[in-house]
């Protein structure tokens, strides 16, 4: 039988909202499934789970447009987010942000024509000691020099290589509890 | 120079699970007893006592209480938590199932940061060996009826969720806007139940007690900040890393130890923290002083503090929720009013007015955000008025030169 896309994305959202539970308390984490899954969360999701959980569509859009790890707006592949708090400041977080602006073409908060990454600010990554920090998805980075932003972006793209697979398995091997 | 030494902490002289048993042998008012006299309170900043959270929980009647663990931490300038977390969090888990003991509760949640999501399979294989091993699950250590387990949800990029009653709205599935209060979370908490809503640290500090004694946590810190405290030292000093001090230290002794003693500000308890000049690094560190969740950030003589304020409100602006004018507008006008000054626009008049703002805000905001947002401008203002007024341009190397 032919599924089409959007009945195959409902079936996936009704799975995982069994999962949680059925009930409000999922919402967050199936959202944060989706976006992990689809890299947003569009407007006939936010549809589908209201249905679900008998909420209006509108109560998902709040939660969705709250949280800054969640939006419905499309994102890179890999989502590069630049700590812009004090302490990483005042370790020259300023230079790494410039540098990652150069070597990929864009400006915070945009994402590559080719859908790749997306650059973006966030605020204390716990990681002031070992300033500047970046999360490149859920991976962590620290002491970033303007040098080393070049490597980092070198890691990523060799995920969409040849041994795409195999690639993503090392990258996304964690957890690499830090220190 | 990083130098987080974790052999040298307490908590890695404690044996795990000698708390946790000698804890369990008590009756629940009996814990609760215990942390009374260790006067344990609480450890993310606010300073709230531990005892009486508990107490005011255990006293409601309800079937369903919850124990909530804080690990939200998203304070400027904080990581011990990632530090207890990554190497003690047995500790931690053990200090939950004491509270959960202590208020009749058989469900824990830890709230982990989204920034900290590298650390979730990790702690899920340590509650795994935990439930194995009997720590949790039911009839917790073979006690008759105690049941206690753990879930991990994460937050998703909040700071506002540090917040108790936002953190508890994001685990119902809202968005984190902060709840009026009362009715306070001890008694219509997660899901309308009983719950009590505590750092990290604090429940990390609840074994040691139980394996050291109250009294031995008593004898340490000061009359009123009793006991040892993680702080999380950054900035301008040679040693960068998490340090356990007593509580009660100075400024000036802390400064002597991370060797930074060239300082001419450090901002404590982060961005909603106070910015202590060198003229006062005779204070303490102590919630009846100088109160901090552990953020130590030190800015030391080259530092521009205005740019150090400039980051701050820009911090407030985009992580305030949005839910009361105090906060949402305030933050906004604070940041533009620095940012006027950083090009030498600003009038006195008009910096007394949002001296003034700052105040209100202080009064009229909603939570714990708006209230303490206006207290690292307000205190850079007060503090450092001769290098703020009267510029000429923005130094084009931001926060490095004065």
């Amino acid at each position: 039988m032919l599924v089409s896309e959007r009945e195959q994305l409902r079936t996936n959202i009704e799975r995982r909202i069994k999962d949680f539970g059925n009930n409000r308390s999922a919402l967050i984490p199936v959202v944060q499934e989706v976006q992990l899954e689809y890299g947003h969360v569009s407007e006939y999701v936010m549809q589908v789970i209201a249905d679900i959980l008998q909420i209006h569509p509108v109560e998902v859009y709040g939660v969705v447009s709250f949280y800054s790890f969640i939006g419905h707006k499309q994102k890179g592949r890999f989502i590069i987010r630049l700590c812009r708090t004090l302490s990483c400041e005042m370790q020259g977080k300023d230079r790494v942000a410039r540098q990652l602006e150069n070597d990929l073409g864009i400006s915070f908060g945009e994402t590559t024509p080719d859908g790749n990454f997306t650059l973006e600010w966030v605020n204390c990554l716990g990681m002031c000691d070992q300033g500047p920090a970046l999360l490149v998805n859920e991976r962590i980075y620290t002491k970033v020099t303007p040098e080393n932003v070049h490597s980092i972006l070198e890691e990523c793209r060799k995920v969409f290589g040849v041994h795409t697979l195999q690639a993503k398995e090392t990258l996304c091997k964690l957890p690499t509890p830090a220190e | 120079m990083q130098i987080t030494d974790t052999s040298r902490m307490t908590f890695s002289k404690v044996e795990s699970g000698t708390g946790l048993r000698k804890a369990l042998n008590l009756s629940p008012g009996e814990i609760i007893q215990l942390i009374t006299d260790s006067g344990l309170k609480g450890r993310g900043g606010a300073g709230f006592p531990t005892d009486l959270k508990w107490k005011l929980a255990a006293n409601v009647k309800d079937d369903l209480k919850y124990v909530v663990c804080n690990a939200d931490e998203g304070e400027p300038g904080t990581f011990k938590d990632r530090v207890i977390l990554t190497f003690f969090g047995e500790l931690m888990f053990e200090g939950m199932t004491i509270g959960g003991r202590a208020i009749g509760a058989s469900k824990g949640i830890i709230y982990l940061r989204g920034e900290y999501t590298y650390l979730r399979a990790f702690l899920e294989s340590k509650l795994a060996k935990r439930r194995k091993a009997g720590l949790l699950g039911k009839n917790v250590l073979d006690i008759d009826g105690f049941d206690f387990d753990i879930e991990i949800r994460m937050g998703a990029g909040a700071y506002i969720c540090g917040e108790e009653t936002a953190l508890i709205e994001s685990l119902e599935g809202q968005r984190g806007e902060p709840r009026n209060r009362p009715p306070f979370p001890v008694n219509t908490g997660f899901m309308g139940h009983p719950t009590i809503v505590n750092n990290v640290e604090t429940f990390a500090w609840v074994p040691c007690i139980a394996s050291k004694g109250a009294k031995w946590f008593h004898n340490i810190g000061t009359e009123k900040s009793t006991g040892l405290k993680m702080f999380s030292i950054s900035g301008d000093c040679n040693h960068h890393g998490v340090f356990e001090f007593p509580m009660g230290i100075t400024i000036q002794e802390l400064l002597e130890k991370v060797e930074g003693t060239d300082a001419k500000a450090v901002q404590v308890g982060g961005a909603s923290g106070y910015c202590v000049p060198a003229s006062q690094f005779d204070r303490t560190i102590a919630f009846e002083d100088v109160s901090t969740g552990g953020s130590i950030i030190v800015i030391g003589p080259e530092r521009d503090m205005l740019e150090v304020a400039h980051n701050f409100m820009e911090f407030f602006v985009d992580e305030s929720c949005g839910q009361c004018t105090p906060c949402r507008e305030g933050n906004e006008k604070l940041l533009e009013g620095i940012e006027m000054l950083l090009e030498g626009r600003c009038s006195m008049q008009y910096l007394r007015e949002l001296c003034s703002l700052g105040e209100t805000m202080q009064l009229a905001s909603k939570c714990g955000l708006g209230q303490s947002s206006p207290n690292a401008f307000l205190s850079i203002i007060q503090n450092f008025k001769s290098e703020i007024m009267g510029r000429t341009s923005r130094h084009p190397a931001g926060i490095l030169n004065a």
